[in-house]
């Protein structure tokens, strides 16, 4: 049902028409995000300055019906800020003030707009940082990375951004403004900070963070080791991991990968090395040296072809460049693909990695492979061309496969990225029936109406049966307790 | 001791929905003191649901059964020179996994390695209904459905009961040295505790007792020694023990006459004003009171400086600061979408 000329008044009303946005022509920059197959048009899209603003427009849409979908920078990559028919997208990028650096107390309080790396550019001043740095922290919104609880390189030692927030200004659909955590270390009451974190907009909108800021480590040092197979390079993670070192990142590059982002940004990789790692060890000097001493032993034994070390600025910016430089230089060489994310336990890795390589055969679709080691977190990048008819629908059903197979190995269908709307039929693989129904129930306790970003994130039992797809998990059929359609 | 009762517990709890007989979880019942009695509720103790049923030293990954105890779990980490990161309080030695999450302590690393509920990966539960459910899992990257293994932490069994968890664990630091500074002020131990956490210090606890700030540094040997030299300070031998008896509350502060309350409060805020005896941890994040003064001027006082207080041990009942109504109304509509039929007899706050 489309807006009704009355609601659309009301909202030019609360926010005056430089903050409404109604032509069609420009509504076209906001019926997707990062994950641009997927589409659909807005009706209108609101983009509030306060929080009054987004407490306002929460009422408004509650006595109206109307559905709300946030958005932060619009980086999300699945399909979670896509527009939903009949409802409205409420951006919050004019929301993008850091409102306060507190250097004693190491937090910083800011807008939802603001960018990742702001913060962490506000703070350098004060020898502190923001440690979750998604690679699209140029870009990305704090209040898109709460609602995604999104990671990053660095997590592996400093966390997600589950771990670095430390308070969260929420506005409810009932247009109610609740303050979840608090300034100290933790609150009273259930822990609901955590439930907001990572519920991709579906209990409210995050109008204000206070995040914690970490002292900036006074040494860095980035070791590049070359495999001469996939399987001995995942091999090498875990035993980096149970040697008792934790890297401040640990990320593999797989064969093609190493040779589209070299071509790319001449990074001087070993082109002929199956594998690459790269391993981030920081803090003191003298722990850094003392840990790169053991990693490039564990390594050498994990069987290393090379080892190179960069301790300098500038070597460490040309090891972590074809890292960094992954997605641009794979879009480089295929028309289009198609980015996975799944998590895996470590010791998984080659078998996995091995597995996605026969598929990759099967399906006939090529897959580069650049991702967060250390995490389990795989991000399989899967070629295919859209001008060929069909190619798609082969991509969507081979990332499929994979995420099966990541839950098969007693992993998850997604590690970062969110569910949003691309996976919501693999939730229905991860979950069972009782699961489901308890988000369904807890999403009720916030949200009676199911206003707030529909269809994505959590399916309805319903919807599981219909995309289920009938397909046969450990020799049981999904949810045999349901009807098929 | 080491036994899977995931179905006879589970019917129980079906059979105290169906007859809506109110339930008491009950692990090892080291922190009763710590929950609102509930005067009709039966007992369902879980202590013998136990054992430890995956542990993967390369995974940095453990998956117990909730009533596993405390100290047997880190016994067995200790075997592999991992930890728990949280560095949970026992308050006594038959203290388990599961009440320990319920009550979501941490000692003293909390602020450097991250709380209980941090090192949550996954759980599963049985919720007032009687289904056996199962959220988050074994990996440290996990986004998919809202975040139910973390919101149990701290819940103190009033949204279902925990049967298994699995957690994150850490590997143990190769060295620990503490170094003391003699501070006469409170108010200058607190800002010398901040000034030291905003540098990269290697720290991992971070103390006043009114006498002396200590500092606990942890990692390399090389890097150790190099963060007490530039920081200066007297080395205390004695640290360990101070960290394990501050921990497990038997300074002789605790000892102290009067009620004993929790103040959670931003690290570097000036001290709420109130009269009695203080002690700081958590660099300023946790301070302990110990004090004659009502539980009203307590909380007048605490929320006056934005900090929240606790009654933690005390003659009168347990009372926090109060939520606010909306958040009170929203965490009652929690409670009931895991337990309409107010099975669990605890309540949260
Ligand atoms: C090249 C590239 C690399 C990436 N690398 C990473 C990575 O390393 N790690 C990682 O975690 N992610 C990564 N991402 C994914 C994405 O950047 C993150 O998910 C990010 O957190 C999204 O932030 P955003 O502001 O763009 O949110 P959007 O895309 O606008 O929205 C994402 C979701 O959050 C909701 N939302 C947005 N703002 C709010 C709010 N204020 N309140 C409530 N809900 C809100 C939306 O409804 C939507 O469901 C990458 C994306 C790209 C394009
Ligand atoms: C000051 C002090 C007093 C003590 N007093 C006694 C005493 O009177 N009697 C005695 O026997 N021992 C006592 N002890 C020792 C004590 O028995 C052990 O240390 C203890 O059993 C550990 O309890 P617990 O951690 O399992 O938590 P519990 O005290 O059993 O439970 C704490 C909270 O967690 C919830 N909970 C527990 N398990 C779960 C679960 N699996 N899922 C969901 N929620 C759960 C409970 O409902 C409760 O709200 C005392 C110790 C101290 C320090």
């Amino acid at each position: 049902m489309p807006l009704s000329a009355t609601f659309t008044r009301l909202c030019l009303d609360l926010l005056g028409a430089a903050n409404v946005v109604t032509e069609p022509e420009r509504l076209r920059v906001y019926e997707c995000d990062g994950l641009a197959a997927y589409r659909t048009p807005p009706d209108l899209v609101a983009l509030p300055e306060t929080a009054e603003q987004v407490l306002g427009l929460m009422r408004l849409c509650r006595e109206h019906r109307v559905p709300v979908v946030p958005r932060g920078a619009g980086t999300g990559l699945a399909a979670g800020a896509m527009p939903v028919t009949g409802g409205i997208v409420v951006g919050l990028s004019k929301m993008s003030r850091i409102l306060a650096l507190d250097p004693l107390n190491r937090t910083a309080t800011v807008q939802p707009g603001v960018r990742n790396l702001a913060i962490s550019e506000a703070a350098k001043a004060h020898g502190l940082f923001y440690a979750p740095d998604p690679s699209s922290q140029i870009a990305c919104s704090i209040g898109g990375n709460i609602a995604e609880n999104a990671g990053g390189v660095h997590c592996l030692k400093y966390g997600l951004t589950v771990h670095n927030v430390l308070q969260v200004k929420l506005a409810t659909i009932d247009g109610e403004l609740l303050t979840l955590g608090g300034p100290g270390l933790d609150a009273p009451g259930y822990d609901l900070l955590a439930l907001a974190i990572g519920s991709e907009g579906l209990l409210g909108i995050v109008v204000e963070a206070t995040v914690r800021l970490l002292p900036l480590p006074p040494a860095t040092r980035v070791l590049l080791a070359a495999f001469p197979s996939v399987e001995q390079a995942g091999a090498a993670v875990a035993a980096v991991i149970s040697s008792g070192l934790l890297p401040a990142g640990l990320e593999l590059m797989d064969n093609p990968a190493i040779r589209a982002t070299d071509a790319f940004v001449h990074a001087g990789y070993p082109l002929d090395a199956a594998a690459l790692l790269l391993c981030e060890l920081d803090g003191l000097p003298e722990q850094v040296a003392a840990d790169s001493e053991r990693a490039v032993a564990v390594l050498a034994a994990a069987g290393a072809s090379e080892i190179r070390v960069a301790d300098d600025a500038d070597q460490r910016k040309r090891f972590w460049a074809g890292r960094k430089a992954a997605f641009p230089a794979v879009g480089r060489i295929a028309s289009d693909y198609y980015c996975m994310d799944g998590t895996i336990p470590r010791k998984h890795l080659a078998q996995v990695l091995r597995r996605i390589s026969e598929m990759s055969a099967e399906f006939g679709l090529a897959v580069v492979n650049v991702f967060h080691a250390g995490d389990g977190n795989l991000h399989p990048l899967i070629l295919y061309d859209s001008g060929s008819d069909g190619e798609f629908a082969k991509a969507e059903a081979f990332g499929g496969k994979i995420l099966e197979l990541c839950v098969a190995v007693g992993g998850t269908i997604t590690g970062e990225h969110g569910v949003g709307s691309e996976k919501i039929p693999y939730m229905c693989v991860q979950f069972g029936a009782g699961e489901l129904q308890q988000f369904l129930r807890l999403k009720q306790a916030f949200d009676p109406d199911g206003l707030l970003n529909p269809g994505k994130a959590v399916p309805t039992l319903h919807r599981c049966a219909e995309l289920g797809r009938m397909h046969v998990h450990r020799g049981e059929l999904p949810h045999p307790e349901l009807e098929r359609f | 001791m080491a036994a899977d009762l995931s179905a006879e517990l589970r019917e129980r709890i079906g059979q105290a929905a169906a007859s809506r007989t109110p339930l008491r979880i009950v692990g090892g019942n080291s922190k009763a003191f710590y929950s609102q009695p509930a005067a009709d509720a039966e007992t369902l103790a879980v202590a013998e649901h136990a054992g430890i049923v995956d542990y993967e030293p390369s995974e940095l990954v453990v998956t117990v059964r909730a009533g596993t105890r405390l100290a047997e779990l880190e016994a067995v980490l200790a075997e592999h020179g991992q930890m728990l990161g949280f560095e949970p309080p026992h308050f006594g030695a038959t203290a388990s996994v599961g009440g320990t999450l319920a009550c979501a302590f941490s000692g003293p690393r909390r602020p450097f390695a991250g709380s209980a509920r941090d090192f949550v990966l996954g759980c599963k539960i049985v919720n007032g209904l009687g289904e056996e459910l199962n959220f988050g899992g074994q990996v440290i990257k996990n986004v998919a459905g809202f975040d139910v293994s973390r919101l149990m932490v701290g819940a103190r069994g009033s949204l279902g009961l925990l049967l298994q968890c699995s957690l994150r664990v850490l590997p143990r630091p190769e060295t620990e040295a503490t170094v003391a500074f003699p501070i006469a002020e409170p108010a200058a131990a607190i800002e010398f505790m901040n000034r030291l956490a905003g540098r990269p210090w290697p720290l991992s606890a971070l103390a006043y007792d009114g006498v002396s700030v200590r500092a606990r540094l942890s990692g390399a040997a090389t890097a150790v020694r190099a963060a007490a030299a530039n920081i200066g300070g007297e080395f205390d031998l004695g640290g360990d023990s101070f960290w394990q008896d501050l921990r497990e509350q038997r300074l002789p502060f605790f000892q102290q006459r009067g009620d004993l309350w929790r103040v959670a409060t931003a690290p570097a805020a000036t001290q709420p004003e109130l009269a009695g005896a203080w002690l700081i941890d958590w660099g300023g994040a946790q301070r302990w009171l110990k004090t004659a003064e009502s539980a009203e001027s307590v909380h007048r006082a605490c929320t006056a400086s934005a900090a929240r207080a606790t009654l933690f041990r005390g003659d009168g009942s347990p009372t926090r600061t109060p939520l606010t109504p909306e958040l009170a109304a929203l965490q009652q509509r929690v409670r009931d979408a895991f337990d309409p039929l107010g099975v669990f007899a605890t309540y949260p706050d």
